[in-house]
């Protein structure tokens, strides 16, 4: 049920992308801007003599024998196979620590995020969001506000979304132009170790070695068996971003991230929707607390009615004069429950790797349920539980976290291996966030999750939460629904979790995230002081009510290892 | 009280005893079912809507925490309350399941009225479920228009109108789509009886609203929307104006409506005092600065002088004997969003004017964000309404039901006095009217609280010892 994926990172990938390029290029050592490549590559001693941490490098790169672009007799230091966010985010820092890098992409440069996923769906959000505010009369009202009869023409809805995915796909093909990553086109087949094939599909005809692999090949929506598919009335998200129709009536197949995000699209351009949940629970990845106020703001106040505890066991598509026909079976009975006629039905349950083709048969690599297995430094693993040397897999092709940014995260992890440091991503200290409105957002533990860890190693765990009712920057855009918790340990003040929805909570889960990365404690972090009034304040209320026992006065700042 | 723990208790720890001790004279029904069940059904315990301020008479369920089938243990929030001033949390006293809802999210119930059932174990849930029915047939709650059909819909909620028509056949009929079955249920329509125009003969909003005698869509009928303000008796209603819009009243203007109305039963006068103030504006100008507002200056001053006419700080509660009230809590009269809120100034006439600000800036802050505790504006004593800040020189207030005495305040302005020798001055003078209840507190009585409260305010510098 990891229906995470996709529909969640947002837009400004290329924006911080571009930000820490230009760092890099003011850096006085750090010559690894595109038309100076060469020349830091032609003086790797100037290098040497600079720093110590680039010695190490040079050294573990030299060991390698990849210190050049051909050096070691390899086409490239760094074959990137999938052009989405993960294999874009590779590909940069790749060339930062200055390997001769290529990515392979069969299609368009981008990925789901950009093509098929969180980008578009941002834009449909924007515009839901506006409806939602201009159609809610009492707001409005309360503000002073008069507005008559807003409407909204659906061909310019679908044009801003495919526009939008058009402009950051542009300039993710650009950055990587501008870097100096020779981006390649074809399928692509691992043919052997450090070797890869690529071309039409079918008739691969080049073929290229390098002296590292990363496979960043990513996911497609997954489709339960009995549904058919046939991109007009029965799709999945895919299909749904092209806003090809908005329908009267659409049952939501599963209530994740995807489904939820969608349902507010849908129900903000006048559509009712029916949500179909296998578990008992809607939003059942959530923090309990939180999907329960999620339910209370999102789902029960709109045109939305549920059945959980089903399978769709069977969905036809509308024909023949006929509407969508949905079966529902009981979950754990199997029995049949009920039958569902509705005008459309968008499959969200989930996402499957898509992990066919790439040929791991030929270095003995078995995948699960078409997930590449990887260790904790995304090394692939082969059938026999062995680390495959030079070959790495990263994103939703190895079912880790299926994010767009933990995809980059997990590929800038690989890059820093390969340059000779040892790096391992905390999971924990990656944020993920639902653009409902209000948003939701969330990094490390649930509350049930931190609880059962916490009596397995023997720590207390406490929870604090505040309420955007109490935040005069939400009161003033009369957005007062919503609450931010936090989970913590009592007696080291270390982070665990921190769960927020209401306005703006993808944009304000950052600040816990960065203390969990850097692993900085409450007792620290409740200091920092936040401009007033923002709605960052929420978080800064809760550092502040948080009580860590004493003892521990101020903590060594090292960064926790996960 | 010990023994028999009323079945509710909010998830607030603070809740003072006195709430929930309160809470049990709301219905000698209550008592009676509990008895009974404490007898027959040991096992079938039924959670009651509880009473979250003493004004209020009934709630609105907001939402359910835990459903139907679902196990809850003790202290687990089950349902979120709307009162007439707040949203709570309320948790079980007791582990069980959630056999049966009574009380659908959105509707509202009387408080002391069962709202839902808790069996003790798997084995009661089917004699709970049909006690559930048992209840919904033998007494039809708050009297809807079609008590009958009400029964029929209620017990098992969602199946109900999906399953009722011929399971399988073309299908289509009985089909309705997610917001028409929400308008049915608020608008209490049977959808088997409501036939469909929409694609494939499916049951829109539209037709809900159309045999719910609905119009067009953003005038929400008055008779739907009666059942909050049900209890108040009211005259014969005119038709609105054409183009008028109807608001149904919010729950706290329910609340108030309901207050006002009540109000009427009880006998009340009026004395006016005038009163300079200009030793209080000098005084007030001096603590301005350390965060004194003259709403604490007024409260306190008030405070002192009750303590001096205890008879005045008294309450008529049932017509035959006083009420002599230990503490003497002033209530503030604040005009929030879209309503009115008393937050109390508790033990005004011990505490110093600092504290007492300090704790008035915390109950304005907890009002404002709706986060006052039932004691924090359900204690008062007497209430202290100030319209000075308009420039209203005089006004009268009417009685909150419960107390003794309500003082309206003026704005101070610049007025010629003659003194008894005749000389002529200006001095900023303010008018202050006092509305009390005759059965307890007479004119002189009255007269003599005033002359004490004008003393204490033309001399204020006792305010601040």
């Amino acid at each position: 049920m990891q229906s995470t994926a996709a529909v969640s990172v947002s837009a400004s990938a290329t924006a911080s992308r571009g930000g820490a390029r230009s760092e890099a290029a003011r850096r006085p050592g750090g010559v690894r801007v595109c038309g100076l490549r060469g020349e830091a590559l032609a003086c790797p001693s100037l290098r040497i003599s600079q720093s110590p941490a680039r010695l190490a490098v040079a050294r573990a790169a030299a060991t390698n024998g990849a210190v050049a672009g051909s050096g070691g007799g390899f086409d490239y230091d760094l074959v990137i196979i999938g052009a989405g966010v993960g294999g874009h985010g590779a590909a940069l820092h790749a060339v930062e620590e200055g390997l001769k890098t290529a990515i392979i992409e069969g299609d368009v440069v981008g990925g789901t995020c950009v093509n098929r996923g969180c980008v578009p769906s941002k834009a449909l959000l924007a515009v839901s969001g506006r409806m939602r505010e201009l159609h809610d009369e009492h707001h409005m009202k309360s503000m002073g506000l008069q507005v008559s009869s807003p409407g909204y023409d659906r061909q310019g809805v679908a044009d801003h979304a495919n526009n939008l995915a058009l402009k950051i796909r542009s300039n993710l093909t650009n950055s990587m132009k501008a870097l100096g990553v020779d981006i390649l086109t074809g399928v692509c087949t691992i043919v052997g170790k450090q070797k890869v094939r690529y071309g039409k599909a079918g008739s691969q005809d080049k073929e290229i070695t390098a002296r590292n692999i990363i496979i960043a090949t990513g996911s497609v929506p997954f489709v339960p068996k009995g549904i058919e598919i046939d991109g007009k009335t029965v799709f999945t998200s895919d299909h749904a971003l092209k806003l090809e129709s908005v329908p009267d009536w659409i049952a939501i197949v599963g209530s994740g991230y995807i489904g939820l995000e969608f349902s507010d699209v849908y129900t903000a351009l006048g559509s009712e929707v029916t949500f179909i949940e296998a578990l008992d629970q809607l939003m059942p990845g959530f923090d309990p607390e939180i999907a329960k106020l999620a339910q209370r703001v999102l789902i029960n106040p709109r045109k939305i009615d549920y059945h959980t505890g089903v399978f769709a066991s069977k969905i036809t598509p509308a024909k023949d004069g006929k509407p969508v026909l949905i079966e529902l079976i009981d979950a754990k009975t199997k029995e049949h429950k009920e039958t569902l006629e509705v005008d459309a039905a968008l499959i969200a349950t989930g996402r499957a790797p898509f992990t066919k083709g790439l040929g791991l048969e030929n270095i003995n690599v078995v995948t699960q349920r078409g997930f590449v297995p990887v260790d904790e430094r995304m090394r692939v693993m082969d059938a026999d539980g062995n680390v495959v040397p030079n070959l790495y897999c990263i994103g939703d092709a190895n079912g880790k976290l299926m994010l767009a940014h933990a995809a980059s995260a997990q590929g800038i992890s690989v890059v820093e291996q390969i340059s000779g440091k040892d790096h391992i991503l905390n999971h924990l200290s990656i944020p993920a966030a639902c653009f409902t409105h209000p948003e939701i957002s969330m990094v490390g533990l649930t509350e049930p999750q931190a609880r059962e860890k916490a009596d397995k190693e023997g720590f207390e765990v406490n929870v604090v939460k505040t309420s955007f009712k109490a935040n005069t920057k939400a009161l003033a855009e009369n957005e007062g629904d919503g609450i931010a918790k936090l989970i913590y340990r009592s007696d080291t003040g270390e982070i665990l979790g921190v769960h927020i929805l209401g306005l703006h909570a993808a944009d304000l889960i950052h600040e816990a995230s960065n203390a969990i990365a850097l692993g900085t404690r409450v007792q620290d972090i409740k200091y920092a002081v936040h401009a007033h009034p923002t709605l960052s304040e929420v978080l800064d209320e809760l550092f502040k009510a948080a009580k860590v026992n004493s003892g521990v006065s101020h903590s060594v700042n090292e960064p926790v290892a996960a | 009280m010990a023994t028999a723990p009323a079945p509710l208790s909010l998830s607030a720890s603070t809740l003072p005893a006195r709430l929930r001790a309160g809470a049990v004279p709301a219905g000698a029904r209550w008592r009676q079912a509990r008895r009974g069940r404490m007898v027959v059904r040991a096992k079938i315990r039924e959670i009651f809507m509880p009473a979250l301020s003493s004004t209020m008479t009934e709630g609105k369920i907001v939402s359910w925490s835990a459903g139907e089938g679902d196990r809850v243990s003790k202290g687990d929030a089950v349902v979120v309350v709307e009162s007439d001033k707040a949203d709570m949390d309320v948790e079980t006293f007791h582990d069980g399941i959630v056999a049966a809802v009574l009380v659908q999210a959105g509707e509202s119930a009387p408080v002391g009225a069962p709202i839902a059932l808790l069996a003790e174990s798997e084995e009661e849930v089917p004699l709970a479920l049909s006690k559930a029915q048992e209840l919904s047939n033998g007494q039809p709650q708050q009297a809807p228009p079609a008590p009958t059909e009400d029964a029929a819909a209620a017990p098992p909620p969602p199946p109900a109108p999906a399953a009722a028509p011929a399971p399988v056949a073309a299908g289509t009929k009985g089909i309705a789509s997610p917001q028409a079955k929400k308008l049915a249920k608020q608008h209490r329509v049977d959808l088997a009886k409501v036939t469909g125009t929409g694609p494939y003969g499916r049951i829109t909003s539209a037709d809900v609203e159309a045999a719910a005698g609905i119009q067009p869509k953003s005038k929400p009928a008055p008779a739907a929307a009666a059942p909050s303000v049900g209890a108040v008796p009211q005259a014969a209603v005119l038709p609105p104006v054409p183009g008028a819009t109807v608001v149904p009243f919010t729950t706290m203007q329910a609340a108030v409506s309901k207050n006002m109305v009540e109000s009427l039963a009880v006998p009340t006068f009026r004395v006016g005092y005038p009163i300079v103030t200009d030793k209080l504006d000098e005084l007030y100008e001096k603590v301005k600065p350390k965060g004194v507002t003259m709403t604490v200056l007024l409260a306190k001053a008030a405070a002192m002088a009750l303590a001096q006419h205890p008879v005045v700080n008294a309450s008529c509660r049932d017509g035959k004997s006083f009420t002599y009230n230990s503490n003497i809590n002033i209530a503030v009269a604040v005009a929030i969003d879209g309503g009115l809120i008393t937050p109390v100034l508790q033990d005004a006439d011990k505490l110093d004017i600092y504290l007492l600000s300090q704790n008035w800036k915390d109950l304005v802050k907890k009002a404002r964000a709706k986060q006052l505790q039932p004691n924090e504006y359900s204690s008062g004593t007497f209430t202290l309404s100030n319209l000075g800040m308009f420039a209203v020189d005089q006004f009268d207030a009417i009685l909150p039901p419960g107390q003794g005495a309500i003082m309206a305040v003026g704005a101070s302005k610049p007025t010629v006095v003659a003194d008894k020798d005749g000389f002529f001055s200006v001095k900023s003078k303010m008018l202050v009217n006092v509305t009390a209840d005759h059965r307890i507190v007479y004119g002189a009585d009255l007269a003599a609280f005033l002359q004490t409260f004008a003393k204490i305010l033309e001399d204020p510098e006792s305010l601040t010892l």
